[in-house]
């Protein structure tokens, strides 16, 4: 057990200690929030405008990132596929998270039937593999950008359920709920009071790693011509467009790469570094 | 004992029948959603009502979605998949090779990064906090972290253009030597063992992880057990389970990464055929396509449970 304790960071200033990885990760992110929210202003180029009378040029002063296929300017793109990018992932995140955390809660409280069926139906959601499902559903009613959203949110969903269930079927056997519920409290104010405030931190953090998993779905479906459609494009249908330029190893295949890249890397980074009092809050 | 492990399988083994129908219900009526009505767009903007009239009899869409739902899933079990809507061949004549170029890729993937994923999995977590174990966690938190077609243009960068060692997207069909098979499944290869390998040494490593954290390994130690003895004697029997659990689960990412694997590298496998069904619409394709993997996950997934259920030495 002291052990345990020891591993704990000390409490710094704001009740948690904070160390330079998680920092770097979260100016990375909040970074990319402000370049998808300001992409408008950012711009060098029109995003639709060919610029460059050279295709597949290279980093230079007067294009930042090269051109792309067309000789339009990376940088620009890039900028304004952080929108699409962020902007869908964010959107799909908060929806999956919110209806699978309040569906977990109300699982876990109400126990019996609903919870068995709704277990049962989520779990066998959950086999079908999310690149398959994603496929399946743009083939049948083609891809628009709130289709995708609803898509993604509809794939994560099961997983977020499933990780609210776990921990709140824990706190609902604590003595305090059998309190709540013995003062005639009813399901609502039970899962608004007293287990939300109680697995809030974990629920985060899992929102936070759903989060990366929807940025490399939505990216993958882009890159396979499924995503979002010309002359809209975000970081992975830009891969797609870019694609002939492998062969040269030109930028305009490579930084829209690593776009994504920086962001997943350092919403991972940011979670296994939170303070220790906000991820294990559960165990 | 053997009765209660033999109910555990057998219970989960109807879970997965149950879950299967499920599955196949959604994948059928997701393709329903489809706007517009399949005989009309089948024969075009020209085609008389009496044609059309007479195409929906024969493909049956005049009947209710259930009994159509019946009927797909009697042929399904029965191996009849029905008929492309884009060339009218039987479904099963233009899957069976396709499906077999996917297994092969699927099972040479399989051979190469299995070892080398439980070796540097286990290795890592033996040495717990070192240096060698904090670089495996960066690389492996590094290709989970980005999408799956970036570790196969990276690999492409890496090994076509720097080092000139492979061709980069222009793969021949056609295999004559011992050269060609290099080359057509060199990259395919490559990126599916990084892919795969990732998840599977950051389970395998979690699980052994876990076993070294137990009293009875704090035991050995204090007894004087060396850290190798420690290792294979006491922990891994332990760990077994859950790092066959591991095996499994990572073979199911598998799925996810042969279809960006296959379109990039054009490889003639299942997943190419289904992203140009999904281009040309071709429904009954798709259905049978989404089927073959949503069964091939299921059964990695509940084979990962038989064996966790097996490998328990507390059920014996």
């Amino acid at each position: 057990m002291t052990t345990d304790t020891a591993k704990m960071p000390a409490a710094g200033r704001m009740g948690y200690r904070f160390n330079l990885v998680g920092m770097l990760a979260l100016a990375v992110i909040l970074l990319w929030g402000l370049v998808a929210v300001f992409a408008h202003l950012l711009i060098p180029y029109p995003v639709g405008e060919i610029v460059d009378f050279d295709y597949f040029g290279p980093m230079s002063a007067q294009f930042w990132l090269g051109s792309d296929y067309l000789g339009r300017d990376m940088f620009s793109r890039i900028v304004m596929g952080a929108r699409y990018t962020v902007g869908i992932s964010v959107a799909a995140v908060a929806i999956a998270c919110t209806t699978g955390v309040v569906l977990g809660m109300i699982a876990a409280v109400s126990g019996g039937w609903t919870d068995t069926l709704l277990s049962r139906f989520l779990d066998a959601m959950s086999s079908i593999p999310s690149k398959l499902f994603g496929l399946v559903v743009v083939a049948a009613v083609g891809s628009s950008i709130p289709v995708l959203i609803i898509t993604l949110s509809v794939i994560y969903i099961p997983g977020a359920y499933r990780f609210a269930r776990a921990l709140a079927v824990n706190i609902n056997a604590m003595d305090f709920i059998t309190v709540a519920r013995t003062r005639g409290e009813n399901v609502f104010y039970i899962i608004r009071s007293e287990i939300l405030p109680n697995i809030l931190g974990p629920v985060l953090a899992d929102l936070g790693l759903r989060f990366v998993f929807i940025v490399l779905l939505l990216s993958g479906l882009s890159f396979l011509g499924l995503g979002v459609q010309p002359p809209y494009a975000d970081w992975g249908a830009l891969v797609r467009e870019n694609i002939g330029g492998l062969p040269f190893g030109a930028p305009a295949v490579m930084f829209p790469s690593i776009a994504i890249a920086s962001l997943t890397i350092s919403v991972n980074l940011l979670i296994d570094n939170l303070p220790y009092k906000i991820r294990d809050r559960s165990a | 004992m053997n009765h209660r492990i033999l109910s555990l399988v057998m219970s989960r083994l109807l879970i997965a029948v149950i879950t299967l129908v499920i599955v196949s219900f959604a994948v059928f009526f997701a393709t329903m959603m489809l706007p517009g009505d399949t005989a009309t767009i089948l024969l075009g903007q020209a085609a008389t009502p009496e044609a059309v009239a007479g195409l929906r009899t024969a493909m049956h869409l005049d009947e209710p979605a259930i009994i159509r739902f019946m009927r797909w899933f009697g042929g399904l079990v029965t191996g009849d998949l029905g008929t492309s809507y884009a060339n009218d061949m039987p479904i099963a004549d233009l899957i069976a090779g396709r499906f077999i170029n996917t297994l092969k890729l699927a099972g040479v993937t399989a051979l190469f990064s299995v070892p080398i994923a439980l070796t540097l999995g286990i290795t890592a977590a033996m040495m717990r906090g070192s240096l060698y174990d904090r670089v495996v966690t960066i690389l492996t938190i590094g290709v989970i972290s980005v999408p799956e077609f970036m570790v196969a243009t990276s690999a492409v960068l890496l090994f076509a253009v720097y080092l000139k060692w492979l061709p980069a997207l222009s793969i021949a069909n056609e295999v004559h030597s011992i050269t060609d098979l290099l080359r057509v499944y060199a990259m395919p290869v490559i990126t599916l063992t990084f892919v795969v390998s990732a998840q599977m040494i950051r389970m395998t490593r979690a699980a052994v992880v876990e076993t070294l954290n137990t009293p009875y390994v704090e035991m050995a130690l204090l007894k004087g057990a060396s850290p190798q003895r420690i290792v294979l004697k006491h922990a891994l029997p332990n760990a077994l389970g859950p790092i066959v659990n591991a095996v499994a689960l990572s073979l199911s990412y598998l799925l996810g990464g042969v279809i960006i694997v296959e379109t990039i590298f054009n490889y003639p496998g299942i997943a190419k055929l289904m992203v140009d069904a999904v281009a040309t619409r071709d429904l009954p394709l798709i259905q049978s396509c989404a089927m073959i993997f949503c069964v091939g996950y299921l059964i990695l997934i509940t084979l990962a449970d038989i064996l966790a259920i097996l490998s328990n030495p507390r059920l014996r």
